[in-house]
């Protein structure tokens, strides 16, 4: 049995600027035809792994592999991948089509073909009537779609998105959400999608990676990165969960060690704590009404802990700044996580 | 549709510059067909077309003007290659001492054109160098340099960094993204900064007096026309020309740049 190369491969990979370690050490696979995010918060080293990727910079200490070959020394040009700019990139003195036909038009690829084989990507992106539009004349999605063709006409094996859909209004951005996840099955190319939003990314992928400080936290499938996080950074950014502190933790009867508990799990008690439940008595601080949820913000007595509770918006609906209330917590939702 | 209007002063002033800047212009054009070759008389004895074809008969002047066409395009050549250069170099990297660097290179033109002709003279005889086409060129090299210099590097300043890498990322080696990308985006503001470079050279007398020999570039011609009180109007009907070759590359250079900003 033969093993197929990984579409992707770090080995170490460090890339420092003066002394900030933008990368620092990150090891990872991402195989042939995954969807595969890059989470994190601006500054994390997500997108300088991208750019390592494309070959727009190169590691100070550690090797990259695109599908088995090193890529040390490679430029950019020469790389099996294409990029999708977070601010598109697209050449503003030429027409749509020309825009889309540049990669073909730079490997000596004839006129006639470059344009219809241009035109099929604009198609399937949705947008062929406007190949003889300039850039200017279109509006954010449409050029997010452009360049997105633009790179996948040149059959690329790894396709990377560089927080592409940052740009763009909510509405927008979910249906693209679709659309880029339906193309991706279609295509069967990998995707390294770089990103800050963690619905987007979860939404999505196949397996996201969390980054922080320059390393990757945790990597897996999405429901494993939101319900079983691996430290408070995952817990917090990724779910906005809750983080018990150890001593909180087994002063309710649960692991010795700090602790996630999702909002959506903790439940109001009227009464005694059910079996399994531990009762917590806490103020409320805040109360704010999401649509399907409510979400209240409050303050554990006797414990320096604020808690995020999310409950149906159909239940407590009289509940306000100021007034107590009991929490009760499933000890099988405390999941423990790493001491940071 | 602009609702506040100049007031009367306002509008007194401005006119008052323009006839200030623009009226010596016309007496230049009125020498031009005067009568009274000696001296500059008001208002003119009579008109005539003749110094037209004085001048036009000149062999002199021809020299003149050749030789000033030939300066300034090279001139012009020189600084498109190396300003452009520069521009690129300082847009687009972050380095210790970029701005010192930048400071120098725009230092020629804010400096009296005299220092730099003196500076010039003193390196030429110090590298033996006869003075003639070349040094004329070199000379005028420093200043028209800045002037493409300045125009370039505010358009790739411009010129978002990612169109570089999106070029290189689809396949495109170096001279590819400069030929397709690079070049077609900076094109306008070359031509801009060439014809301002050109007008620059075409009408230099400081630095050329320091580098030039025994050849007269026109400015010089009619310098030293100046001084000899014959066939006067022949000056202005050069003077004239000059005014011409100037200002319609100038003018164009207003438009292409002009248009550029409009179509942000």
């Amino acid at each position: 049995m033969t093993v197929a190369a990984p579409a992707v491969r770090f080995r170490a990979v460090t890339r420092h600027f003066g002394p900030v370690k933008a990368v620092d050490g990150v090891d990872l696979e991402i195989a042939p035809g995954e969807f595969f995010s890059m989470l994190g918060p601006s500054g994390s080293g997500k997108t300088t792994c991208l750019r390592l990727i494309a070959g727009f910079d190169q590691p100070s200490a550690g090797e990259i592999e695109i599908f088995g070959v090193p890529s040390a020394g490679v430029p950019p040009y020469a790389r099996a991948v294409n990029t999708v700019f977070q601010d598109y990139a697209l050449f503003p003195h030429m027409n749509v089509l020309d825009n889309v036909a540049y990669g073909l038009m730079v490997r000596g690829v004839g006129k006639r073909e470059r344009h219809a084989r241009a035109a099929e990507a604009l198609a399937l992106v949705k947008l062929g009537q406007h190949g003889e539009r300039r850039p200017v004349q279109l509006s954010g999605g449409q050029r997010q779609r452009v360049a997105l063709a633009r790179a996948l006409v040149n059959q690329p094996r790894v396709l990377l998105l560089d927080e592409p859909l940052g740009a763009l209004d909510l509405k927008l951005r979910e249906e693209m959400q679709v659309e880029l996840k339906a193309l991706q099955r279609k295509l069967g190319t990998a995707f390294v999608f770089v990103t800050h939003d963690q619905g987007e990314a979860l939404s999505m992928s196949d397996r996201v990676a969390v980054f922080n400080e320059g390393r990757i936290v945790q990597v897996g499938p999405p429901e494993e990165i939101y319900e079983r996080p691996r430290t408070d950074f995952v817990a917090r950014f990724v779910g906005g969960s809750n983080v018990l502190p150890a001593a909180v933790a087994r002063g309710i009867g649960g692991p010795d060690a700090p602790c996630s508990l999702r909002p959506e799990a903790i439940v109001l008690l009227t009464g005694p704590a059910p079996e399994g439940h531990a009762a917590l008595t806490a103020m409320i601080e805040d109360a704010q009404y999401h649509g399907a949820a409510r979400r209240l913000l409050v303050t554990v007595e006797g414990a320096d802990l604020r808690l995020a509770v999310s409950i149906p918006a159909a239940e407590g609906g009289g509940f306000g700044p100021g007034q107590t209330v009991t929490l009760g917590i499933p000890l099988a939702a405390l999941w423990a996580m790493e001491a940071a | 549709m602009r609702s506040d209007r100049a007031s009367r002063p306002l509008k007194l002033a401005a006119l008052g510059g323009l006839l200030f800047l623009h009226v010596p212009l016309l007496f230049v054009f009125l020498y031009a067909f005067t009568t009274e070759e000696k001296s500059y008389q008001f208002p003119p004895p009579g008109l005539t077309l003749k110094w037209f074809g004085v001048a036009f008969a000149r062999q002199d002047i021809w020299d003149a003007i050749g030789l000033s066409l030939k300066v300034a395009a090279l001139a012009t050549s020189v600084a498109l290659v190396l300003g452009t250069l520069i521009a690129a170099a300082l847009a687009r990297r972050q380095f210790f001492g970029r701005e010192a660097v930048s400071l120098l290179v725009i230092l020629p033109i804010a400096l009296p054109g005299i220092v730099t002709g003196i500076a010039l003279r003193a390196a030429f005889n110090l590298l033996e160098i006869d003075y003639g086409l070349l040094t004329i060129i070199l000379g005028h090299a420093t200043f028209c340099i800045v002037v493409v210099y300045n125009n370039a590097v505010a358009r790739f300043r411009r010129l978002s960094g990612s169109l570089v890498e999106a070029s290189m990322d689809l396949g495109a080696d170096g001279f590819q993204t400069f030929r397709y990308v690079i070049l077609p985006n900076i094109a306008t503001a070359l031509l801009a900064g060439g014809m301002l470079a050109f007008a620059l050279s075409f009408d230099e007398v400081i630095v050329t007096t320091f580098t030039a020999g025994q050849q007269s570039t026109l400015p010089i011609w009619m310098l030293s026309e100046l001084v000899r009180p014959r066939q006067r109007p022949v000056t202005n009907v050069v003077a004239v020309f000059v005014i011409l070759v100037t200002f319609l590359p100038i003018l164009a250079a207003y438009y292409l740049t002009r248009d550029e900003s409009q179509h942000k």
